[in-house]
């Protein structure tokens, strides 16, 4: 399976969740495949997923799912020790690992090589780390929804990416559109 | 007054209860006072992109957010301030201490000290440089007009500025 697969598998249990979705591939995939007021996509500043969507768990008391991608980790390792540190029952961070920088060619990330992000997280003090299949990646999920305890979920998948238009909707009206969502 | 209390009591006042920061000697005694207080939520961030990133969840999950943080940073912010903060129009209160001015001991602090306003500048980042005492009567209102206009907005507190302060945070 490929992350536009698992996207796909996940669109129906993340619908009426609050997604803070990574830049490039990933949100054109997201916006393609079920766009929703509820998704926060990402234009820019690769490896910042993680952090915009640990500050809006700890801001606000709804679900929160931060769709990262290896690469992406890798570039903003920092972030994990602050989730781990500072964990928030309301947010899963669901790790894309497809071993490779998809946006810009599907280069090899060191995820795909000796270095493995569950172990990193766990590590960073990050209590509940769960490595799956792409296969299995809705129903642990769901496990993490359904439960209060912070999440971070490392699906390895394929590399590989769909062919997605680009999001042309400005970033105001993302912005906008999803802080309503995130009031409502 | 005391000077670290003053930035917090004005942050608290303006509802900024969400403040990330990254360590520097002058700004010590902020953070202490943000660590001791239970009306603002204080998360230390270890990169300063990463801390802005935290800001802008906290901003779409309605807080007032602001990242305190040393100018030699400025430099691993720029995307995220042009693509992230000012791209999506989010308000954030930077108030960074201004590292390699008149007074400081160690060289390479210079170094990004003189890129320092040109950076912000060439960002277009509304810009306010505390260097005497007294210039801290006017973060009320910077923080205001922050959250007026929506943008990023740099508050430089150079070494003269906190010189003017005793270990206490009392003026001299
Ligand atoms: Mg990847």
């Amino acid at each position: 399976m490929i992350r536009s697969e698992v996207l796909k598998e996940i669109a129906p249990i993340i619908r009426d969740e609050l997604i803070v979705c990574n830049i490039g591939i990933p949100s054109q995939e997201l916006h393609a495949i079920d766009d929703q007021p509820t998704n926060f996509y990402m234009l820019g500043t690769m490896g910042l997923a993680s952090s915009i969507g640990l500050g809006l768990a700890l801001a606000q008391d709804k679900n929160v799912i931060a769709i990262d991608g290896d690469g992406s980790v890798l570039t903003n390792l920092g972030t994990l020790p602050t989730i781990a540190n500072n964990a928030a029952g309301n947010f899963t961070l669901l790790i894309v690992d497809n071993g490779s920088y998809g946006s810009t060619g599907d280069q090899p990330t060191y995820a795909g090589m000796k270095t493995s992000l569950s172990k990193v997280a766990e590590a960073c003090g990050c209590e509940n780390v769960v490595e799956c299949r792409a296969e299995d990646t809705g129903e642990v999920l769901e496990a993490a929804l359904a439960g209060d305890e912070m999440t971070i979920i490392v699906c390895k998948c394929e590399s590989g990416n769909a062919k997605m238009p680009v999001i042309t909707m400005d970033p105001v009206v993302i912005k906008d559109r999803f802080m309503k969502a995130v009031q409502a | 007054m005391d000077i670290n209390k003053k930035f917090a009591d004005d942050f608290a006042a303006n509802g900024v209860d969400f403040i990330t920061t990254v360590p520097c000697k002058q700004l010590a005694g902020v953070i202490e006072e943000l660590e001791r207080r239970d009306d603002i939520f204080h998360i230390p961030s270890n990169k300063e992109d990463e801390g802005m990133g935290l800001c802008a969840g906290a901003h779409m999950g309605g807080k007032r957010a602001a990242i305190i943080m040393q100018n030699t940073a400025l430099g691993v912010t720029i995307n995220t301030l042009a693509t992230l903060i000012q791209y999506y129009r989010m308000p954030l209160p930077m108030l960074i201490s201004y590292r390699g001015e008149l007074g400081e001991p160690v060289a390479c602090q210079v170094e990004m000290a003189v890129h320092t306003k040109g950076l912000l500048a060439q960002l277009n980042i509304p810009t306010y440089h505390f260097h005497r005492p007294e210039d801290v009567a006017e973060f009320d209102a910077i923080l205001k007009y922050t959250f007026m206009c929506n943008k990023p907005v740099a508050i430089l507190t150079d070494a003269t500025f906190w010189g003017g302060y005793d270990g206490e945070g009392d003026a001299k």
